[in-house]
């Protein structure tokens, strides 16, 4: 057997593949939830944040900015288990897959705020003092003047920052979530073989690809002529 | 003066430890178009943007057509609805184009229907001489094509009162003529109107009354050939002085 035999039967062996192709699938299915749960409470939630501090509520903001700074700074590991394990002493009970949902979801909610609340902070304060100077009200014109600014800014920041929280469904692992990478790293322990890793990584890109590619549609489409 | 449509009393304004406004009084008539003339910080920006509360005063009154500014019980996105206000910058919506920059109001705050603010939209575009440039962007019009938009955007609300804060101030010389045009014709039309701004020929042939600011306060005002050729306070000859050396 050549070097390069050995390589292929080890990393990717046809008949282990096989095997395990449908736990990965499932993982598959199981990831894509989360990451969807994920994406979409995160970013709503990071949003709902943002706007709320751009009431300037003194009281509010230095909440916001303070469970803002938290999650910014703890590792998404450390939130995931803390909540697995922790939370039951509270009598509360969530489940693997709910404790790697609401861990990553506050992350995201978290790093979105500060992202949108910079592309609010950064449209001119000329666009407000126009929009309120033809009598739209604070929140017509934080809808329809300075949200299409701020957001057409916030995408790269944002998709960058979402890719990289919801690669973190992979920490589910941890509190026993079968998404992709448990799947794989089960069929690995399984197997005494290591292709199910590639498989993994392969589901992870046919993924993740898309939405890279999706967010560059978006950035072209935000992208009004100057 | 009959009842003017702009009655501002006392008004001062602080900015922290700056005391910019203090104790201005302006009455406007109707069809009247006053220049506020004067140095740079002599708070005469403050003043006309304390008419329409983009800055709130710390004291003093404002009744603009019959309606008093400064009582909270007053509407203010309905009162800023009858005080157009075009700024130096333009600051046109850059996501929108001119004909969406004109009828965002008509249709959020008059309540207007799409068809029928775009029909205001579009007369108001004809008015400034850019019908044709309904459908650009901001961004694909010239600085004196944006401002004349800026202008469209107020005068489609049908205000009762325009504010100019420097309108031309921040353009290329050659774009002057097509701004100051157009502002000729909304007096014509008989349109009040307030104007910060350092055109001394538009003030000359176009101001009815002439007033000058200095240091937060109106030093002298009357008509342009008195300001400008017999002004009676030292003052006003240094300032008159040194634009007309230019």
């Amino acid at each position: 057997m050549s070097t390069w035999d050995r390589f292929v039967d080890t990393f990717f062996n046809g008949k282990v593949m096989l095997k395990y192709l449908p736990d990965i699938l499932s993982g598959m299915v199981v990831t894509i939830e989360l990451a969807v749960l994920i994406v979409l409470s995160g970013l709503a939630a990071g949003l709902a944040l943002a706007l709320v501090r751009s009431l300037a509520i003194r009281p509010l903001n230095w909440l916001i900015i303070f469970i803002v700074d938290l999650f910014r700074s703890l590792p998404p590991l450390v939130i995931i288990v803390l909540m697995y394990f922790g939370l039951p002493y509270a009598e509360i009970s969530p489940s693997g897959f709910v404790s790697t949902w609401l861990s990553l979801a506050f992350v995201l909610m978290a790093f979105s705020e500060e992202i949108f609340w910079a592309g609010i902070t950064s449209v001119h304060k000329g666009q407000w003092e126009a929009s309120r100077s033809t009598g739209l009200s604070f929140g017509q014109t934080l809808i329809n003047v300075v949200l299409p600014q701020a957001l057409r800014l916030t995408i790269p920041p944002l998709t960058n920052r979402t890719i990289a929280i919801t690669k973190g469904t992979a920490l589910g692992t941890v509190v026993a979530v079968t998404e992709i990478l448990g799947e794989a790293s089960s069929a690995v322990s399984n197997s005494y073989n290591p292709s199910p890793l590639m498989m993994g990584a392969a589901a992870y890109l046919v993924l993740f690809l898309p939405v890279v590619v999706l967010a560059r549609r978006l950035e072209t489409k935000f992208a009004w002529k100057r | 003066m009959t009842k003017p449509i702009v009655d501002a009393r006392a008004i001062h304004k602080h900015f922290g430890a700056l005391h910019v406004l203090k104790g201005v009084d302006l009455r406007v008539a109707e069809r009247e178009l006053v220049f506020v003339i004067g140095p740079s910080g002599s708070g005469k920006s403050t003043l006309l943007r304390c008419l329409n509360r983009l800055e709130e005063p710390s004291s003093g009154s404002i009744v603009v057509d019959g309606i008093d500014m400064l009582d909270p019980r007053t509407d203010i996105n309905h009162a800023r609805q009858r005080i157009g206000m075009v700024f130096q910058s333009f600051n046109l919506y850059p996501h929108m184009t001119a004909l969406g920059n004109v009828t965002l109001a008509l249709r959020k705050v008059a309540g207007k229907s799409r068809a029928e603010a775009d029909r205001l939209g579009h007369a108001a575009l004809e008015r400034v001489g850019l019908a044709d440039r309904a459908e650009h962007t901001p961004g694909q019009l010239s600085g004196g094509q944006q401002q004349r938009v800026a202008i469209a955007r107020s005068i489609a609300l049908e205000p009762r009162v325009m504010l100019f804060d420097e309108p031309t101030s921040a353009l290329d010389p050659e774009l002057v003529g097509s701004v100051l045009e157009v502002m000729r014709s909304l007096r014509e039309s008989g349109m009040t109107m307030i104007v910060v701004s350092h055109e001394m020929g538009f003030a000359r042939n176009a101001a009815d009354r002439v007033v000058f600011m200095d240091d937060g306060l109106i030093v002298e005002q009357g008509p342009p050939a008195a300001i400008f050729e017999t002004p009676t306070h030292e003052r006003t000859r240094a300032f008159i002085g040194q634009i007309q050396r230019h």
